[in-house]
């Protein structure tokens, strides 16, 4: 599965990517399922799925999606490789970005800057929730499963952790 | 970033900045964002609800996965450059290990029907932690300016999430309007805050 001479071209797809990613990394899988599928031929369709959905599954940031494409490329220096490609570009973006925001941070106008952009970004959550759940719930339980999940982490201080420990066991005993 | 009546604890060391990062990706299952804002607004203060908001939307208008945006600007906010890394390389160390270890796994075990099953109940569960967040972050925003909130996050809402808008016009679009109200109005939330 190691293929080194890959790996140039993989960080260059994924920085690339990187650059894209405006709204995070889900916003990027239509274009990397193109680049890893269709452009260099590196999987099929199918693995890309597969991958796709244990990155899901896995702890951790949308981006580890990365990690596992890589390793499915390249093995471990793949995923290595294609990790650092989708968040270094995107990293000193934002490293430089937040110097320029914090020097204008006693004008006035910031103010109402935050809050136009507060309604932005909480639609943008709530929309990637709606397409999480469409993708997730196959069946009337499975929804019931999410709308107590929302509503268990919306109205009390429950940990998370709880929550889903909850749902792999309703999962484990087939009732989901 | 204005200093909060009620000040953060101490900044933190690059090892805890590491250590609790670290302790939000792994987690984290469904994305980080839920595990995010909960380490960083309820359990180490390092941002105010507020602060949370204003960073996550400099994020989202930024390139690159949000949380690991995120990660770099709490990480360089307390102890500059080398902060963030410490961040950082906690958000995706060990999520990057444990999810390449996964897919070796699954490769291995995916027709074991339990696997399938547990999988199967997660993904829903995950994704009502999101909804239910961005319930949670939207009541105080409408609570200050309905007139503002109400319009414009239920148009992204439904542009992006029902819709199925690339992200790029609808921020194009969003933003200005966001802005645009929020400035003919600016007069009132600024009273709104002083009373």
């Amino acid at each position: 599965m190691s293929d080194l001479s890959r790996l140039p071209s993989l960080g260059a797809q994924f920085a690339v990517l990187s650059l894209l990613a405006v709204g995070g990394t889900n916003a990027v899988a239509p274009e990397m399922h193109r680049q890893m599928v269709e452009v260099s031929h590196w999987m099929s369709d199918r693995d890309f799925a597969q991958m796709f959905a244990v990155a899901q599954a896995a702890p951790g940031p949308n981006l580890i999606v990365a990690s596992i494409v890589g390793w499915r490329v390249a093995g471990g220096w793949g995923a290595l490789v294609a990790t650092l490609a989708m968040c270094a570009p995107s990293s000193i973006g934002v490293y430089v970005a937040w110097g320029l925001w914090r020097k204008v941070q006693d004008r006035p106008w910031r103010a109402w800057v935050q809050a136009g952009i507060a309604p932005v970004v909480i639609g943008l959550i709530g929309a990637s929730g709606f397409l999480l759940a469409k993708g997730a719930d196959e069946n009337g339980r499975a929804m019931v499963l999410t709308a107590a999940s929302a509503a268990l982490i919306w109205r009390t201080k429950l940990n998370p952790l709880w929550i889903l420990s909850g749902a792999a066991i309703l999962g484990a005993a087939g009732l989901v | 970033m204005s200093v909060p009546a009620t000040a953060p604890p101490a900044a933190p060391t690059h090892a805890q900045l590491f250590l609790h990062f670290t302790w939000a990706g792994v987690r984290g299952f469904g994305g980080v964002f839920v595990m995010g804002r909960r380490m960083l607004v309820e359990e180490t203060r390092w941002l105010t609800p507020e602060e949370f908001i204003e960073v996550l939307g400099l994020c989202q208008f930024m390139p690159g996965p949000n949380i690991v945006n995120v990660s770099v600007v709490v990480g360089s906010r307390y102890r500059g450059w080398t902060g963030a890394l410490a961040a950082l390389s906690g958000i995706l160390l060990a999520p990057s290990v444990i999810a390449v270890g996964l897919a070796a796994a699954y490769q291995r075990f995916s027709a074991v029907p339990m696997v399938a099953h547990v999988m199967g109940a997660l993904a829903p569960a995950a994704s009502g932690l999101v909804l239910g967040s961005a319930i949670k972050m939207a009541m105080p925003v409408l609570a200050r300016d309905r007139v503002l909130a109400l319009p414009v996050g239920l148009g992204v809402l439904i542009a992006a999430g029902f819709l199925h808008w690339p992200l790029v016009p609808v921020l194009l679009v969003a933003a200005p309007v966001g802005l645009a109200i929020a400035w003919a109005r600016r007069d009132s939330a600024t009273e709104l805050e002083a009373q």
